[in-house]
């Protein structure tokens, strides 16, 4: 279900414009897990950018094809079933962008993804975007967006956060903002926004630490 | 697939004799066995740096006949046929694809129906019990012998899935890439059990006379018993509704006896009934105790750890049906070499047709196969 919002842009092969923030946020030559990774866009420009080390988890069969076809490593299986087979550690950086909408537990996958990676980067769209609350409030219909396309009946986006919530969570779990982007996101660019991200972005872009390694890997 | 598909066309079976006095083959149960011949045949080129060569191992009734036709008349083409030839998944006008059978089988290499030189009569039940392991130590003479120094890849499904990981276990370096398919790093005690049934079925054939049935009447019966409880686990519960349901055979009523009523019965009946045409009984004692041993995990006792040499990057194939060999069995071996830090592909293919998928799904799994071979294979993917 993760890919269903992906492959909107797996068609067209072009890297979407937020997803050059994350490639920027990786170091060259690192190790990436993707997590949801759909077709490998993400991953290809990983490995073209930064030489890193790639390999993806996915759960549409039709994605793994794309990714297999990309040259890319990936697991075709169920994020929600964990990361059991990843050490502590064992990853430069576990990668969620656009995902954990979609998981029945987000808050199980996070914490693993923070266990697993020695940095995490989670892109969240926003709920609390302004035009989302505009439409719930004068309209009184659950919102629809270029992000957020589907039905309330059929979306497979069922743990919608805003910047706030999200900012809470890691909070709450020791997990260390080290950076973070905040941005309207375009078909093709996007605006970083700098005053009260949780009402003028779209999509929030974190990079994670947990805290209690916070100062070991500096 | 992009580019035009065609046969490999008429082929010929070819054989190799290895471990030929005073040479023999150390065998897994202690026993000693030669001289060993291979059967097999081979599709394509091998290029000048013998890089592009693919072993494809055959299940447990299959033979090195895997593609193109003996004769024009020929009925079928080899087993795998609809993979291999140019423009398909394993694309004979770039890579060199050689088909091994295995010892203990039938099918022109060495096994009890062979003659043992000591007696000049049929092995019988004096042939040694073989293993998975055994198997692909004779396969590896075969490729030595080609002068091939390198696979670019081990492919193989099923018993054929089993003796890749064992390639990839014990010789490392000698292959790039493995694909096993609807497979396992060890048989389960469900899949024991009908190979259990089958044997069973065999031994207690009265022409089976321990295995001393050569020249004279086959235990006909008993194989073809075996081979019906091999097509059930084959199937699957949905691809029976499919192909069956519930329909009579070439009948509106019933006859209310103990006559075939059913397709499925009609259908096992004739998978028995031709496949003892073309099958030695002991050989399918053999092969199929072969794959009851298999267990990779062992003598080191945990499968990542057994698995710590392998290299190769791996593509790992279930099929959502497959009830012989279920997907948990394929994500064991991917999680093993996951947690080696192996490069691993992983695919679930969706399909009705249970374990006889891996022939069946030409069009998902030729894909990835295709891209696979295709975008691993060079040694420095990055660069793509």
């Amino acid at each position: 279900m993760s890919v269903e919002m992906r492959t909107i842009s797996s068609s067209n092969g072009d890297l979407r414009p937020e997803y050059q923030f994350i490639v920027d946020t990786v170091k060259p030559g690192s190790s990436v897990l993707d997590l949801g990774c759909g077709g490998g866009e993400l991953m290809k420009a990983l490995q073209k950018q930064k030489r890193a080390r790639v390999q993806g988890i996915e759960l549409s069969d039709v994605a793994v094809q794309s990714c297999v076809e990309k040259g890319l490593f990936v697991y075709h299986g169920d994020l929600n079933e964990g990361l059991a087979d990843f050490n502590d550690n064992s990853v430069d950086y576990v990668i969620l962008t656009s995902t954990i909408q979609v998981l029945q537990r987000p808050d199980l996958l996070i914490l693993e993804a923070g266990r697993v990676g020695k940095q995490c980067v989670i892109s969240v769209p926003n709920f609390g975007y302004w035009r989302v609350r505009l439409q719930l409030m004068f309209q009184g219909v659950m919102p629809k967006t270029s992000r957020l396309p589907y039905e309330w009946y059929d979306t497979p986006n069922i743990h919608l956060t805003t910047i706030s919530d999200f900012t809470r969570f890691c909070r709450q779990n020791n997990l260390r903002i080290i950076d973070k982007t905040y941005l309207v996101v375009g078909e093709k660019e996007c605006k970083r926004v700098r005053a009260f991200p949780n009402f003028f972005a779209d999509y929030g872009i974190f990079v994670l630490r947990r805290e209690d390694r916070a100062s070991e890997t500096d | 697939m992009s580019s035009e598909q065609g046969s490999v066309g008429i082929v010929e079976t070819q054989y190799r004799t290895f471990a030929e006095p005073p040479n023999h083959l150390e065998l897994e149960c202690g026993r000693k066995l030669g001289p060993i011949t291979l059967a097999y045949e081979t599709y394509g080129h091998l290029n000048s740096a013998k890089s592009n060569a693919i072993l494809v191992i055959h299940a447990l009734t299959g033979d090195a006949h895997a593609a193109g036709r003996h004769q024009l008349s020929d009925r079928k083409p080899g087993w795998w046929d609809n993979m291999i030839g140019p423009g398909k998944a394993f694309d004979t006008d770039k890579y060199f694809v050689i088909c091994s059978n295995c010892i203990g089988g039938c099918k022109g290499s060495t096994g009890p129906s062979s003659i043992n030189p000591e007696t000049d009569a049929p092995y019988g039940l004096d042939f040694p019990m073989v293993t998975i392991g055994d198997m692909v130590h004779a396969q590896k003479l075969l490729v030595d012998s080609m002068g091939i120094d390198q696979l670019l890849c081990v492919v193989g499904g099923s018993m054929g899935g089993m003796q890749v990981l064992q390639w990839a276990k014990e010789y490392p370096d000698m292959m790039r890439l493995v694909i096993p398919i609807a497979s396992s790093a060890r048989l389960s005690p469900h899949a024991i059990a009908f190979d259990a049934v089958g044997r069973h079925a065999i031994m207690a054939d009265p022409n089976w006379s321990d295995g001393n049935y050569y020249g004279r009447a086959v235990p006909s019966r008993g194989l073809g018993i075996a081979r019906m409880i091999g097509h059930i686990t084959y199937l699957s519960d949905a691809s029976m509704h499919t192909k069956f349901g519930r329909h009579l055979q070439d009948k509106a009523c019933p006859d209310y006896d103990f006559v075939t009523e059913f397709q499925v019965e009609s259908y096992l009946n004739y998978q028995g009934d031709e496949f003892v045409k073309r099958f030695d009984a002991n050989s399918y004692l053999y092969l199929s105790k072969a794959m009851d041993y298999f267990d990779l995990s062992q003598p080191e006792g945990d499968l990542r750890k057994a698995l710590s040499a392998v290299r190769a990057a791996s593509l790992v194939v279930s099929f959502s049906s497959d009830w012989l060999f279920p997907s948990y069995m394929s994500k064991e071996i991917v999680s093993a070499l996951r947690r080696n830090n192996v490069d691993v592909s992983y695919a679930e293919i969706q399909s009705d047709y249970g374990h006889d998928a891996f022939l069946l799904e030409v069009e998902t799994l030729g894909r990835l196969i295709t891209n696979f071979l295709e975008y691993a294979g060079p040694r420095s993917s990055d660069e793509r």
